[in-house]
């Protein structure tokens, strides 16, 4: 079953045509992976996806509904939850309080609800931390639970942030190059990491620019080259298309 | 530049100049004599630059251990205040309840969720002429018009904040500044409501089943009733998941959006219950004078209780009733020094900046607000 589809997706800024025309399918379960050169729309797709800006053309469509032009809050609660390429942490709140904020939608109450405390909070209250907590376990980030979230070194921090996403209980995890600025070693832990996410039943679209990381992990590529979708398939058939290659090396090297 | 302004030199220097305007030239000249020898010689002794052997940052004693030790013993010292107290104290010490109530007000669109509102007097004038002008032309009692003028400041601080908050940082700080001083006009112009620049006299205290409240040892167990009920329901909201998602605002719209916050709806929900406090404020305080006029609600009000926050730790509840206890006892404590009063409290802040650069109570993680 499609999870997710995109029809004709197109953002143009002014002038310029960020993303156009772009269509693709994702099943659930699938991990897939969006790849292209500096500049392709990639992340500009991904705003679009979690309505941080209004697709100029186009629909998405989230579980059969139509979510194109709803904003960003609403799209987190149908269950979409994204990371961010130049890393977005609450810096000033802890670890935890960061992973619980994520669940704001996943539990209702009001000030009334918060100001008297009973019950019903306090055991909603507790269910939010534990399952914050599972999510830190998760991502080997427990033991810094209770440290302000600026302070944690950088490849923690991008572990961080896809705790956040998690901890929203998304049915879609978008992730925007989680290993940019990572070494090999470091590397290769975000790639076991985005195995264990899958086995919890969370279909991934990842923008990656590691090709061992994208060729080793992802069911299908999507190639975006300014703006334009210009190849899709599994790894292979990506790996091999002339227009991937001439995308990325230019068009001296098909001849070749 | 820094390496001069470590300098022993320069410090003693900046010291006696500040000092002159109060003295004579000769005791400046001491000052700089001592002060220039006394820096040397922990220069030449430490071997460190005379700012730099100071403790860069002050840390707190550890007082979580004591801290429903502190939580008990403070309120019942408070409570024992009117018994031996003259007026006088009683009436800073209301004053104080009051400022705090504002400040903790003002904490919660400030420093919890991050908007930067410079017209939160506004609030505080609407709770009370709320009051004033209900009470004397309707004859309206107290307590009907406590929750009116509280909640006709939170529907007021909702509508500003309406249209107000697609701005952001110094955009809605002008227009914030703004509308304080629209009401600030207003307040002075709509005659016919208002009475002008001469105000409203005549305004009742408080009382209950006939006993007047509005001596100032029964209205202290008021008003420092309503700052206990204000601290209690704020931590409380600001423990829950909202509180979260104004601290997450605070540090990151977009990336709170996209964790399914509705930012508008906070922010609106911020200001309203902001200004909710005010208006109580507010209305204390009208109950309290008898009189209201349009002087005692100007941009300077405004601007001391965001110096009470900022100084307390920004974002922290006893952080802001703190700052307004430096900010309201301190000038009545220095009122002796008439001269100096500015200066040590310029002094003051300016000490608190480098040693807590967060406020007293600020900069600390999760246990220091929930």
């Amino acid at each position: 079953m499609n999870l997710l589809e995109l029809r004709g997706l197109t953002k143009h800024f002014g002038g310029v045509r960020a993303v156009e025309d772009v269509s693709f399918r994702v099943r659930d379960g699938d991990i897939i992976s969006i790849i292209g050169p500096n500049g392709a729309g990639k992340t500009t797709l991904f705003n679009c996806l979690t309505g941080l800006t209004r697709p100029t053309k186009g629909k998405i469509f989230f579980e059969g509904n139509d979510m194109s032009g709803l904003p960003a809050n609403r799209i987190a609660e149908a269950g979409i939850a994204r990371t961010f390429q130049n890393i977005r942490l609450f810096s000033r709140m802890t670890v935890l309080e960061n992973v619980m904020v994520a669940q704001h939608s996943r539990v209702r109450y009001g000030l009334l609800r918060a100001v008297l405390r009973g019950r019903v909070f306090r055991d909603m209250q507790r269910a939010v931390r534990e399952r914050a907590m599972e999510y830190l376990e998760l991502t080997g980030l427990g033991q810094f639970a209770a440290d302000l979230s600026e302070g944690l070194p950088y490849g923690s921090r991008r572990r961080l942030e896809i705790a956040r996403a998690l901890a929203s209980e998304p049915k879609v995890v978008l992730l925007d190059e989680p290993t940019a600025g990572m070494n090999p070693s470091e590397t290769s832990g975000i790639m076991t990491l985005i195995r264990e996410i899958r086995q919890l039943g969370r279909t991934i679209i990842l923008i990656e620019h590691d090709m061992k990381l994208v060729m080793g992990i992802s069911d299908r590529i999507v190639v975006l080259d300014h703006g334009v979708k210009i190849a899709e398939g599994g790894p292979e058939e990506v790996r091999n298309d002339p227009a991937v290659i001439e995308a990325y090396l230019g068009s001296e090297a098909v001849h070749c | 530049m820094r390496r001069f302004a470590n300098s022993p030199l320069f410090i003693a220097l900046w010291a006696a100049l500040l000092f002159l305007p109060f003295r004579d030239l000769r005791s400046a000249g001491i000052l700089f004599a001592l002060l220039f020898a006394f820096l040397s010689l922990m220069f030449v002794i430490k071997k460190v630059k005379p700012l730099s052997c100071l403790p860069v940052r002050l840390r707190l004693p550890d007082m979580a251990g004591h801290r429903n030790i502190l939580l008990l013993c403070v309120p019942i010292l408070f409570f024992t205040f009117p018994f031996f107290m003259q007026n006088y104290y009683l009436d800073v010490l209301i004053m104080f309840g009051i400022y705090a109530l504002l400040a903790m007000g003002l904490n919660i669109i400030v420093g919890t969720t991050g908007l930067l509102h410079l017209g939160f007097v506004a609030f505080y004038a609407i709770g009370a002429y709320t009051y004033a002008i209900l009470n004397t032309r309707f004859g309206l009692g107290f307590w009907i018009c406590l929750p009116v003028s509280a909640m006709l400041s939170a529907v007021a601080g909702a509508l500003l904040a309406a249209p107000a908050l697609r701005l952001k940082g110094d955009y809605l700080a002008i227009v914030t500044l703004g509308f304080g001083e629209i009401m600030h006009i207003t307040l002075n112009n709509m005659s016919r409501l208002t009475n002008g620049p001469n105000g409203i006299i005549g305004i009742e205290p408080p009382s209950v089943f006939g006993v007047s409240l509005g001596r100032p040892d029964r209205y202290y167990y008021l008003v420092w009733a309503a700052v206990l009920l204000a601290c209690f329901v704020i931590r409380r909201v600001t423990g829950s998941r909202i509180g979260l998602a104004w601290l997450a605002i605070r540090d990151d719209e977009i990336a709170a959006s996209t964790m399914g916050i509705n930012a508008m709806k906070y922010k609106l929900l911020a200001c309203a219950s902001g200004s909710f406090w005010a208006g109580l404020a507010g209305i204390f305080f009208a109950a309290k004078m008898r009189f209201v006029s349009p002087e005692s609600f100007t941009f300077m009000e405004s601007a001391l209780v965001l110096c009470m926050i900022i100084l307390g730790g920004l974002g922290n509840t006893y952080g802001a009733i703190m700052g307004a206890f430096i900010l309201v006892l301190l000038p009545e404590v220095l009122r002796e020094f008439q001269i100096y009063r500015m200066l040590v409290l310029g002094v003051g802040i300016v000490l608190i900046m480098i040693y807590r650069p967060y406020g007293i109570l600020g900069g600390g993680s999760e246990s220091a607000r929930t």
